[in-house]
């Protein structure tokens, strides 16, 4: 047998010390996370309630709930990824199943990479020039649809991006076998690639979700208002091209920020709805990519 | 990996054979959707341009009027005033600058670290468990981040380091970093995950401990893919305004320590931009420094990118 030499011990103190070094790294950023995240709903759990949530807010965001900010939020995330999944999708398919490799490709790829890293306020001030002026949708003031298509244009490199890894997932063979029966192009991406990538293109938009439904800047300069109500009856009351809404982001950048006389408990309750809607999305999303995963055909 | 170009050749067809026609219908359809697909593929070029244009036009009128020796170095910027107002962005570029450069000095070291613990020292579930945190981290939205840093460090700041405010260039550091963090490490284990296992293995063989294989062989062999990830998380900490805008106590300054308040150029676009009139001067500059930061991140983006395509090819 072998005997531990000094030297092996030496490597075996110095693997444990590296781990613990690496991991203590590693924990430094992850455990912040659990403790703010756990500050922030402990802090908002008293103010939380079914009224909270279904009740419109009262005396300028300091009483009542939050139920304009969700219908708000609903609207401008429903709105943003019709248009942005189907062209995503669509652009994805291109450069994936139709674009052969030369200089064009190149540039779309890269014009997908850098439309992805443009800042959110920058989406921001093209939507106040694209959308609220220039299409002019409301007559020069903010909408929602403006809104919308400022995040629809913000999330459509990353559709892209998840798009194109699923279908370049499916094997080529899928894809041989189809022509060979005689189906034309589009025929085998409608009936045998789309199909089998669905899974994959779908987390990619699910995750989109939270990302809209959290984002603030470009919003606010282009469809949100601090306070917009609906009929406290009514749920489909806003209308996209004339109206501006409340959203959930916006309301807590506000209630932090700007309204008065607000509960202490208010703030940190809008927020934990707001973690809570982006966690429950996100896990939706990869529970649904693991459970895909373990019954992958091929 | 079949290429995607590969993939997209369809197979020539066998000639012997007599062939049924496609109808014309049929045939119409497959042009009409190939025209519909290239349109939405071509999206992403006509976007990066609309963006740069509509930005530009609605900024372009200032353009003559403003010296831009003062516009890019003077720290006075007083853009309400009613008798004499000054656009010099120079203390907010140098906001920008010093909230990254600190978020960096400690995104950095731990993003990287980070990506090595979960690339070298996790297998199996433990990975895929810190994996998905990280992602986690990731999709925090960045207002939720600025709420985080108002009321829940800033408190902390104050008692910790005694200091009068604690909405300052420190706080919306810490958040940055844990912002970047994410892109970091997943960008960063890509990279590691890259460099072929016989590395590993010949340093081991070699008698190595774990450190002198990180440092001697895994970070050599991996920087390109690692210093993309920085990059890619500086273009992040440039370009974010909710957290900055509500953490870094939004004061016009050159900050003399860490501890002072700053104003960066994305807060000063989100918080003045709703106040001011259509096609005002005061309007325009903010469209210009709108140009200015697409500018700044096109360019980190694009070095960025041309950094991993490097590696691909190897």
């Amino acid at each position: 047998m072998f005997t531990e030499t000094p030297f092996i011990r030496k490597k075996k103190r110095h693997e444990i010390i590296a781990k613990c070094f690496f991991g203590g790294m590693a924990a430094a950023m992850v455990i912040p996370l659990f403790l703010i995240v756990g500050y922030i709903v402990v802090q908002g759990a008293p103010a939380l309630s079914w009224e909270f949530l279904t009740e419109n807010p009262r005396s300028g965001g300091a009483k009542g709930g939050i139920w304009a900010a969700i219908v708000g939020t609903f609207y401008i995330v429903f709105f943003s990824l019709a248009f942005s999944a189907p062209i995503g999708v669509l652009a994805a398919v291109y450069l994936n199943e139709y674009a052969t490799e030369n200089w064009f490709t190149r540039i779309v790829n890269l014009a997908v990479v850098n439309l992805a890293g443009v800042p959110s306020i920058v989406h921001g001030l093209f939507g106040v020039g694209a959308f609220v002026y220039f299409a002019n949708f409301n007559n020069g003031k903010k909408s929602i649809i403006a809104a919308a298509l400022t995040l629809a244009v913000m999330t459509l490199p990353v559709i892209i991006a998840s798009t194109k890894e699923a279908l370049s997932a499916v094997p080529r063979q899928f894809r041989e076998a189809c022509w060979n029966v005689g189906a034309t192009r589009w025929q085998t991406i409608w009936k045998i690639v789309l199909p089998n990538s669905i899974s994959g293109i779908l987390t990619g938009v699910i995750l989109q979700v939270s990302r809209t439904a959290g984002e603030t800047a470009p919003v606010m300069l282009t469809g949100v208002a601090t306070y917009k109500l609906l009929d406290s009856t009514g749920l489909f009351l806003y209308h996209p091209i004339t109206d501006q809404c409340m959203a959930l982001s916006m309301h807590l950048y506000y209630i932090a920020t700007q309204a008065n006389n607000v509960p202490p408990a208010t703030p940190y309750a809008i927020a934990t709805v707001l973690i809570g809607v982006v966690l429950i999305v996100n896990a939706a999303a990869i529970a649904f990519r693991v459970y895909l995963r373990s019954r992958k055909k091929w | 990996m079949p290429s995607p170009t590969t993939a997209a050749v369809p197979p020539a067809a066998a000639p012997v054979l007599p062939r049924a026609r496609r109808g014309t219908a049929a045939l119409l359809t497959e042009r009409v959707i190939e025209a519909l697909v290239y349109l939405c593929g071509i999206s992403a070029i006509v976007f990066v341009f609309g963006i740069f244009f509509f930005v530009f036009k609605e900024g372009a009128p200032m353009l003559g009027k403003l010296d831009f020796t003062e516009f890019f170095f003077s720290k006075n910027w007083i853009p309400t005033s009613s008798v004499q107002p000054q656009y010099g962005i120079g203390a907010l570029i140098v906001g920008t600058l010093s909230v990254t450069f600190l978020a960096m000095a400690i995104a950095v070291p731990f993003g990287l670290g980070a990506a090595i613990f979960v690339s070298e020292f996790c297998t199996g579930k433990t990975k895929e468990t810190l994996k998905i945190v990280i992602e986690l981290l990731a999709a925090i939205p960045s207002v939720v981040w600025g709420f985080i840093g108002l009321s829940v460090m800033s408190p902390v700041i104050i008692a910790v380091f005694h200091v009068p405010v604690g909405v300052n260039l420190f706080n919306a550091a810490i958040l940055l970093a844990l912002m970047s963090v994410p892109i970091m490490v997943s960008i960063g284990e890509d990279a590691l995950k890259a460099v072929p296992d016989s590395y590993r293995e010949a340093g081991i063989a070699l008698g190595a401990t774990r450190w002198q294989l990180i440092y001697r062989v895994l970070l050599p062999a991996a920087k390109n893919g690692l210093l993309a990830a920085v990059l890619l998380g500086v273009g992040r900490a440039i370009g974010e305004t909710m957290a900055v805008l509500m953490a870094t106590g939004h004061a016009v300054n050159i900050p003399g320590s860490i501890f002072d308040p700053v104003r960066t150029l994305t807060a000063t676009i989100a918080a003045e931009l709703g106040e001011t009139s259509h096609g005002s001067p005061h309007y325009q500059v903010l469209f210009l420094i709108g140009v200015v930061l697409f500018s700044i991140t096109f360019v980190v983006n694009l070095a960025a990118d041309f950094i991993v395509k490097g590696i691909r090819k190897k």
